[in-house]
């Protein structure tokens, strides 16, 4: 059941950006400096809004907290739904930490058109943290769309060079993908009709509970049409193509939001629809998806390493950084899950913060060709800690956040009874030895070497606001890394009641094979034995 | 006979003011600006009445017509396009110098024949209905009389409508012929009783007037006038002629659908699924590859009657329900984008090609938000009204079965997307080539926050039209 005590707490940090929104509307758009200024202020006061959630939320509840339900639509039982659990309040926290960084990371490279562009991020911020909150179908599926519109203007207006095709292709690919769940919300609100005695609704909670009683065949289609649109999202191979475009294309902060959280939506949606909603249907799938992350994890890595874009490096490596993150979640094991979901976190952190580290050097030299790079670390020796630190995170090496996140996932995934094989962790781990390969040798011929290029001699180092960007950043970096118990400890009761009772789902079907059946209830045992 | 009146009050109101607006304008010269405020006011005292007659039911004038609820919400529907229309239309016919006093009493002329198509029971009716606003639109389509693509729209548009009346009043013998009776409730009331002696007469009439109506709606495969039309017509006849008259021919469309469908049920459905499907592909598939706007919208017009077909499809509460939404959502973001194509206009045809739009968001931030708005709105994408008008045409199908025709309708959603959104790019992504027009916004204002605060509204609180709508066709979902 959900809890409703405080429920007031999580409307302030979701309705304030679009306070700032409306505000921003009014202001002049002369006024430049005005107009930065409250964008900067009300994403601050998101963040500080949403501190109270994280310091009241109680690690030892079941189910959703802050929850509150108002009426919308009444003859669709659509309400204004909204909660959070230990993975959304993870992710709703992210968005306003990472937030204000990224608007403070437009101030200086954003020179044309200021109102909207404001006005669009803070668009944007009231979209993803809708899209984390909401527990409703039809209000998930309307934050989900109202995404699209802030970020399809951030990257057609204040993109690169071949802005348009990005924003059209990013738009074309995402609404692709959510008409199709469209369709599943509505058959799902149709089959809650169906019911002896029910009636159509959205409701979340109502739902899930009815969700196991679809027939599997038709779960299968409800899980793919879900599981298409999420996966686009990811993007999981070999729905990739639009993410390399979309973040050479998108202006610093746009890359920072799009790797930072918007990705996270998808494998969100994915644990929070395919996984909670039909556990049968993904026991079929399990095998395809794993196979799909895992390929996704070598592809991008092998793509990465022939960048000489460095921003396209990174985009690639995102690819292959998620396609960890999913096969974490598809391992279905508390540690495969508990470690997805660190794993969005940790790479909105360290790839936000590679994508700031770029954004840096094309401030400087307006270009991010590798080649035009070479010996920056001796002209730049502030920025030089930094990137270093954001490319260890990225790399996972022990002692930083990615670390934990990239063994939570392999270790869930090599112990995992729904994949049962422990080929995808030994395939994925070699994708851990190339980020270190594609990462450190893109680091060497940026920042070592000689600095032979006479426009790479005067580079002035981090400005304060750079620097400001950046080091809280490497704080949450660091802080995961070292005590990653203060964030897994939100979680941790979150992936164990959810492995739980998929596995009682899956179990309880006949039409599955006994051995296979009898493995599950075997871990089962092991598990309740601890 | 007072009762009848009453019953039909937004009906014979309007039509009785009508008939006085044109006596002014014969009588008075130079009446352009009498007939303009004495239209407003009409319209207005009619959507009053029309909500005053929600309540209403029954027949009336010996059961040719019926009153409140359905009829009503139309009654208000036609009006509030009416005054939308003519609020943008006073300043662009001064723009393009077309303003000739009579302009307004027709347009009164054609709401008074949607409104009677609304609340007509009775085959003869629903064809003086049909009659009453076509004879008017041939006439508006063609009132830019210096220009030749209007003429020639003019023409192209009678000839093709009478050719279409023409199966429509033989559908309407044939169901005559084979029920004995023009009223909708005795066809009905045969139709269930059973053994008609001329049984196989009614199917060949029900399709002869599913052809006459959809040439109406503008559905495939009768919709090839309607580009050629919609083009060559004064841009804000297009509006009203898009919005109001697709919403006449679907309010012709249910309450026949009613009628008729114990008759054949089965094939009905599949015919019109078809018909659905088809209208909304070529529709879309067609706009995409318009390089001028108001083909372009043209074109996604018929595409939207594909999706307001779907609702007919389920024949459901919801189904007409949806129905309602859409028409009322679609009129706003039609009109509304519109009457922004007819301010950027100028005399002669000029600036209206897409490419023209290039950098209008730097010129016009604010008619560019909106008709970004529009946009985003005619492609379904939330939480704009068009999004919750497909989103209850979906939900209506697939309860009705109709899974495969959604899955079409999003399909075509998605190609429509492309379209829409190649608007905003020119608007915001692409630099102006040539200067942009001035423009004197005026009163066209009105109906632009109007049209704007409608599509936002319904977006964001759908819940008030749909439970009005809910309310209409009864509690009896199945």
């Amino acid at each position: 059941m959900p809890h409703t005590d405080s429920a007031g707490l999580l409307f302030l940090p979701l309705f304030l950006p679009l306070l700032g929104f409306l505000s921003i509307l009014f202001i002049d758009r002369v006024q430049e400096k005005a107009i930065k200024y409250v964008t900067l202020i009300f994403s601050m006061l998101t963040f500080f809004a949403s501190l109270p959630l994280w310091f009241a939320f109680n690690d030892g509840l079941d189910g959703f907290q802050f929850y509150s339900n108002i009426p919308w639509i009444p003859s669709i039982d659509a309400g204004f739904r909204i909660g959070l659990d230990g993975m959304s309040l993870l992710l709703v926290v992210l968005t306003t930490f990472i937030m204000p960084i990224s608007i403070l990371a437009s101030f200086e490279p954003i020179g044309k058109r200021l109102k909207e562009y404001y006005a669009m991020m803070l668009l944007l911020e009231f979209g993803m943290l809708g899209v984390f909150v909401s527990l409703d179908t039809m209000l998930f599926y309307v934050f989900w769309e109202l995404i699209l519109i802030p970020m399809y203007f951030l990257i057609g207006i204040w993109g690169g060079k071949d802005r348009i095709y990005a924003a059209v292709k990013f738009f074309l690919y995402t609404l692709v993908g959510s008409l199709l769940m469209l369709i599943a919300i509505v058959w799902m609100g149709l089959y809650a009709k169906w019911t002896p005695g029910g009636h159509f609704t959205t409701d979340f909670l109502i739902l899930k509970q009815l969700a196991p009683g679809i027939q599997v065949d038709i779960q299968i289609w409800l899980f793919l049409a879900f599981a298409l649109s999420f996966c686009i999202k990811v993007p999981l191979f070999p729905f990739h193509t639009w993410l390399p475009d979309a973040h050479v294309q998108a202006p610093t902060a746009g890359s920072v939001i799009l790797a930072g959280v918007l990705l996270k939506m998808g494998t969100y949606g994915l644990i929070r629809f395919n996984l909670e909603l039909f556990p049968q249907a993904l026991y079929e799938f399990a095998h395809p998806i794993a196979w799909l992350s895992v390929i996704g994890v070598i592809y991008g890595a092998l793509v990465a390493m022939v960048q000489t874009d460095i921003k396209k490096l990174v985009a690639y490596s995102s690819v292959s950084h998620l396609g960890f993150v999913v096969l974490g979640i598809v391992s279905v094991t508390p540690e495969g899950l508990q470690g997805a979901i660190i794993q969005m976190v940790n790479h909105g952190l360290s790839t936000g913060m590679l994508f700031l580290c770029v954004g840096v050097l094309y401030e400087r030299r307006h270009t991010r060709e590798i080649a035009d790079f070479g010996g920056i670390t001796k002209v730049m020796p502030k920025f030089a800690a930094m990137f270093t630190i954001a490319m260890m995170a990225s790399v996972g090496l022990p002692g930083l956040n990615g670390f934990i996140g990239e063994y939570l996932t392999l270790f869930g995934s090599f112990q995992s009874k729904f994949l049962n094989n422990p080929w995808y962790s030994i395939f994925s781990a070699s994708g851990v030895i190339f980020a270190a390969v594609y990462l450190l040798w893109m680091f060497q011929r940026v920042m070592f070497g000689t600095n032979d290029n006479p426009k790479n001699h005067g580079l002035t180092d981090l400005t304060r606001s750079e620097y400001w960007q950046l080091v809280p950043l490497v704080i949450f970096i660091v802080w995961i890394g070292v005590f990653p118990k203060t964030f897994l400890s939100k979680t941790e009761l979150y992936a164990q009641t959810l492995v739980g009772s998929i596995e009682k789902t899956v179990l309880g079907t006949s039409a599955y094979p006994k051995i296979k059946a009898q493995k599950i209830q075997e871990h089962v045992n092991h598990k309740s034995g601890h | 006979m007072i009762q009848d009146l009453l019953l039909t009050a937004p009906f014979t109101f309007l039509s009785a003011m009508a008939i006085i607006a044109m006596v002014v304008d014969a009588l008075i010269k130079n009446s352009a600006r009498i007939t303009f405020l004495f239209s407003v006011i009409t319209l207005i005292v009619s959507g009053i009445l029309a909500i005053a007659t929600f309540g209403q039911h029954g027949i009336g004038f010996n059961g040719m017509v019926t009153g409140g609820g359905f009829a009503s919400y139309f009654d208000l529907l036609f009006s509030l396009g009416g005054l939308l229309t003519i609020f943008a239309a006073r300043s662009y016919l001064q723009r393009e110098g077309i303003e000739h006093d009579e302009f307004y009493s027709l347009v009164l002329f054609a709401i008074g024949g949607m409104m009677l198509i609304g609340h007509s029971n009775n085959l003869l009716s629903l064809f003086i209905g049909i009659e009453i606003m076509s004879v008017v639109f041939y006439v508006l389509s063609g009132y830019m009389r210096s220009s030749i693509a209007s003429v020639e729209s003019s023409l192209k548009y009678f000839l093709l409508g009478a050719f279409s009346t023409g199966f429509l009043v033989y559908g309407m013998a044939l169901i005559y012929g084979a029920t004995g009776s023009m009223d909708y409730n005795h066809i009905a009331m045969n139709i269930t009783r059973g053994s008609l002696p001329l049984e196989s007469l009614l199917p060949i009439g029900i399709a002869l007037m599913v052809i006459g109506l959809s040439f109406k709606a503008a559905a495939f495969p009768f919709h090839q006038w309607a580009p050629d039309v919609y083009q060559g017509a004064p841009t804000i006849v297009t509006a009203f002629m898009s919005t109001a008259g697709k919403a006449a021919a679907f309010a012709a469309f249910m309450p026949m659908i009613m009628v008729l469908m114990p008759a054949a049920t089965a094939k009905l459905q599949m015919t019109f699924a078809v018909l659905s499907a088809a209208t909304m592909l070529i529709g879309n598939i067609s706009a995409l590859a318009q390089t001028n706007i108001k083909r372009m919208l043209a074109f996604s017009s018929v595409a939207h009657a594909g999706y307001l077909m779907m609702g007919l499809v389920a024949g459901s509460q919801s189904g007409y329900s949806g129905i309602m939404f859409y028409l009322t959502s679609y009129m706003f973001m039609q009109i509304g984008s519109f009457i922004i194509v007819g301010l950027l206009e100028r005399r002669g045809e000029e600036h209206l090609e897409i490419a023209d739009y290039a950098g209008l968001s730097k010129k016009h931030p604010v008619l560019a938000a909106f008709m970004a708005i529009f946009m985003f709105s005619l492609a379904g994408i939330p939480p704009f009204a068009g999004f919750f008008g497909k989103y209850y045409l979906f939900t209506a199908a697939i309860d009705a079965g109709y899974l495969w025709l959604t899955i079409i309708a999003v399909l075509s959603s998605i190609i429509s997307v492309y379209f829409y959104i190649g608007l905003i790019v020119k608007m915001y992504f692409n630099e102006s080539e040539k200067d942009m027009p001035d423009t004197e916004i005026g009163l066209s204002g009105m109906s632009l926050v109007i049209t704007i605060a409608g599509v936002i509204i319904l977006g964001i609180m759908p819940s008030g039209i749909l439970s009005i709508a809910n309310a209409i066709f009864g509690h009896s979902s199945h």
